[in-house]
């Protein structure tokens, strides 16, 4: 009773947010709403019995991809009106997407339902969800696992190599020498005659 | 090991249990109502008093007297403050987002309070005791960026919006660091469980995380190989814990000197009190963490013996300590100068992150080369 409430609640809460996110005119309020979809989302996943996942989406997502989205989309200066002006020349190709996904999504249940795919909730009650997830990532999906970590690092790399550009004229400070700096270096002491400055 | 069960919360938490195999969720959510209220009153409390003592003992160090005119030496000056900022007015700027505006503080307590739920502060004294504590508290403590995010956003001031970009930018990058630095103790530990991780420390000092000096542990010799590389990551843990609380010297999102005060400028009144609450919950929450990851939890240092065979309570302990790291984090807002940008920054991502990293590695390293042997 109890988890079927929570789950309409969070379902719903997730569907709405989804679709204000398309509809909000403010992008910084979209913003918003994909975070509220990304949370009801982490919600679904514990119901599930999944909470390692539900943490795992809070964390990344939340907690970090979606300040970076609210960065850029605070510090754009964009105009609203104009944005939004193409709207509905975008409505098919937004409806084919959307018909696809809802396919996908039937197909999914179709074959979850005929009892044909694995259980998503863990077998064994005694282990949990962390040590089933370190055993099959580390074990049967090793390979892919170190291939998902290497096309990561490629990322990370070519991302550095896009943004790095060498500056003249940059004053910059090496903190080594600041802390290997004394006293003795640093402080003058000299004695100005009066009304003849230091000339 | 012999563990004082203290009726209050562990007998709660049974009944709990009992309750839910019987799948009576009413009673069982009153109950759990009744334990968030409890460690809700509590926390504000212990606020009051922190705010108090971060002042008297900033104060001290300055050797000034520090508030000491409402209450006995002061005591009841953070319960006029508050009162104060209750009772006046609220503004909203013009040009603000409204909702966003009060919504920004409102989340930032919310995080700053739920982040609790899985601190245990007692053997069973916790609201709920996940296999995934960890985990969560640095889910939660990620969010609670969100409030000065959205603060300095919604408050459509210049001011404000820099400080909440300075503040998110410290935050996410001294995030990646603690990640790390508590991937060491969880190696030490096996287990993401907050209570676990405290049991497998166990009483006398020298076995907790920071210090390891105990040879007779799982890992054996090994464990003093790793002790100074974990009493690094104590160190470590500590000064990035004042970086992601926003505390001296990496207070630079409200830093007064340049930026007024930051994200909370057009913040007046209740508004204000709520983002100043959150960042002292916040800064119990990481002392809290603190105690449990690296300083034994609720485990005595030394054995304590009492007349008339009385122990002293596992709770006591963890106070002591929490309060300890308390002051230290106030010592250090009186005594180090702020730190620049782009120093905290430096510090941050490249001498902690790649640090706590090559720590990874060792104690992982060891653990796993310890265990094989023994098997």
């Amino acid at each position: 009773m109890l988890i079927a409430i929570t789950f309409y609640l969070l379902a719903f809460t997730a569907i709405a947010a989804a679709f204000m996110v398309v509809a909000a005119r403010n992008p910084v309020h979209s913003v918003m709403f994909l975070i509220l979809t990304f949370f009801a989302a982490a919600g679904l996943f514990i119901l599930m019995g999944a909470e390692f996942i539900a943490l795992l989406l809070v964390m990344v997502y939340v907690g970090a991809v979606a300040v970076l989205f609210l960065f850029v989309v605070m510090m754009l200066d964009v105009d609203f009106v104009e944005l939004k002006q193409g709207f509905l020349s975008y409505l098919p190709a937004g409806l084919i997407v959307a018909f696809i996904i809802l396919a996908e999504m039937i197909m999914v249940g179709a074959a979850y339902f005929s009892g044909a795919s694995k259980t998503v909730v863990p077998t064994d009650p005694e282990t949990s969800n962390l040590e089933r997830f370190g055993e099959v990532l580390y074990t049967d999906y090793a390979g892919a696992f170190e291939a998902a970590g290497l096309v990561l690092l490629v990322a990370m790399i070519g991302a550095i190599v896009l943004t790095l550009r060498e500056r003249k004229g940059v004053r910059t400070q090496n903190a080594m020498d600041q802390i290997a700096r004394t006293r003795e270096e640093g402080v003058e002491l000299v004695d100005v005659e009066p009304g003849q400055g230091l000339g | 090991m012999s563990v004082i069960q203290l009726p209050v919360m562990q007998a709660a938490t049974e009944t709990a249990i009992a309750v839910v195999d019987e799948r009576n969720w009413v009673l069982w959510t009153a109950l759990k109502t009744g334990q968030v209220l409890l460690f809700v009153l509590s926390l504000a409390l212990l606020v009051a008093a922190l705010v108090l003592a971060d002042r008297k003992i900033w104060a001290a160090v300055q050797m000034r007297r520090g508030p000491n005119v409402v209450g006995a030496f002061g005591l009841l000056q953070t319960i006029a403050d508050a009162l104060k900022f209750f009772f006046k007015e609220i503004v909203i700027p013009a040009g603000s987002d409204k909702f966003l505006f009060i919504l920004a503080p409102v989340l930032g307590l919310i995080m700053a309070f739920a982040a609790w739920a899985v601190v245990p502060v007692a053997p069973g004294w916790v609201i709920s005791d996940i296999n995934i504590g960890v985990l969560y508290v640095l889910a939660l403590s990620s969010l609670g960026v969100y409030g000065i995010i959205i603060g300095g956003w919604a408050s459509n001031s210049k001011y404000p919006f820099m400080g909440a970009l300075r503040s998110a930018a410290q935050m996410v990058s001294y995030e990646v660091s603690i990640g790390f630095i508590i991937l060491t103790v969880i190696f030490l530990s096996g287990s993401m469980n907050l209570t676990t991780i405290v049991d497998t420390q166990g009483a006398g000092f020298w076995n907790w995380n920071m210090f390891r000096l105990n040879p007779t542990g799982d890992l054996g010799f090994w464990n003093w190989l790793i002790a100074p590389v974990m009493f690094y990551m104590g160190v470590l843990f500590f000064i990035s814990a004042l970086a992601e609380t926003n505390r001296p010297p990496f207070d630079l999102p409200e830093a007064e000197s340049e930026l007024v005060a930051g994200y909370q400028v057009e913040y007046s009144s209740t508004p204000f009190l709520m983002f100043f609450f959150a960042e002292y919950v916040n800064i119990m929450l990481l002392s809290a963490m603190m105690t449990i990851l690296f300083l034994g939890g609720w485990h005595a240092p030394i054995n304590v013996s009492l007349p008339f065979g009385w122990q002293v309570l596992p709770f006591i302990w963890f106070f002591l300590k929490t309060a300890f790291l308390f002051f230290m984090f106030a010592m250090v807002k009186a005594i180090v100068p702020r730190y620049r940008y782009d120093q905290l920054m430096r510090l941050g991502w490249k001498v902690f992150l790649p640090t706590a990293l090559a720590a990874v590695v060792i104690v992982s390293t060891v653990v796993v080369f310890a265990s094989d042997k023994a098997v």
